[in-house]
């Protein structure tokens, strides 16, 4: 028998996978920008599982909202990526450090 | 019901899988592709859950939208490829340390919480087995929530003219159409009549 819990716990581990991908990783912002998508794709189960757990439908609307910037957020990224490695020539976490912070 | 447990932990050990995979891949293009079979996964996982709708709007956007402009991205730029592995070292305590107080903290509150405290605040739609998912999605969206539908079209909106401002790219040496200038031409310069004598050349 699947209960909630199990769609549950299965999103929060695919968020924790997302957080590890933004954390180990400063070879590539691709890789960081698609653990980003994971943790965005994990809040997406959350969304639904307790829009079918509560039968209340507007899980599902703030899922499909969640979408959409997730699609434009990606968008926007790789934009920001491509004219960054026009200038710069390497999309390397340790290169990108003009703000110094 | 067998068969849904059956789905479930199948789709979730590959969805699961898959996004090990995305984060440790060497290749950033099996990435991309292990985020596709993630996505698929979970479209399976949405379809259990009864949501067709968003299961299918997953695939088409996703995998169709997203997925492939990460792969023109991840194809276009040279970029070199490392493994995750040969930094993953200096900074495995500290992801580790805030992952696993994360894991920790969500599997605490999963196991923790009052299930009947949610019921109160959630005004359930009437659950109508003659009406599809689609169709009570849509029932609801372009109604009562039109302007969640309207403020999605306006970041798209947003979104398309700032990747365009983004990534246009003004060469000053390009010819382009200048439409001031067009309309402003004067057939007094620019026409002019000639006579020309027979047997010579202008």
């Amino acid at each position: 028998m699947i209960t909630i819990n199990h769609y549950l716990v299965l999103a929060s581990i695919l968020f924790v996978i997302g957080i590890f991908g933004v954390f180990l990783n400063k070879k590539n912002i691709i890789i960081i920008l698609m653990s980003i998508e994971l943790m965005l794709l994990s809040v997406n189960i959350n969304f639904v599982a307790f829009s079918s757990y509560l039968n209340d439908i507007m899980g599902q609307i703030f899922s499909l909202l969640i979408l959409t910037v997730a699609a434009a957020e990606a968008a926007i990224g790789l934009a920001i990526l491509v004219i960054y490695f026009r200038n710069k020539g390497s999309i390397s976490v340790d290169d990108i450090n003009e703000m110094k912070g | 019901m067998i068969v849904v447990s059956t789905l479930f932990y199948l789709f979730s050990f590959i969805m699961i899988a898959s996004a090990f995979m995305v984060v440790l891949s060497r290749n950033p293009v099996h990435s991309v592709l292990f985020l596709i079979l993630c996505f698929f996964n979970s479209a399976g996982i949405f379809l259990l859950l009864g949501a067709e709708f968003l299961a299918f709007i997953l695939v088409i956007v996703y995998v169709g939208a997203v997925a492939v402009l990460f792969l023109f991205v991840v194809m276009m730029l040279d970029v070199e490829f490392k493994s995750i592995s040969s930094t993953v070292i200096s900074y495995l305590p500290i992801g580790m340390t805030i992952g696993f107080i994360l894991l920790a903290e969500l599997i605490l509150v999963l196991f923790t919480w009052d299930r009947d405290s949610v019921k109160i605040i959630a005004y359930a739609t009437e659950n109508n087995e003659q009406i599809s998912n689609t169709e009570m999605l849509g029932m609801v969206l372009y109604t009562d929530n039109i302007l969640f539908f309207q403020l999605a079209g306006l970041i798209l909106l947003a979104s398309m003219i700032g990747a365009i401002v983004l990534t246009v790219n003004h060469r000053p040496s390009a010819k382009r159409q200048n439409i001031s200038v067009q309309v402003d031409r004067d057939p007094k310069e620019s026409i002019e009549n000639i006579k020309v004598k027979p047997g010579s050349g202008i």
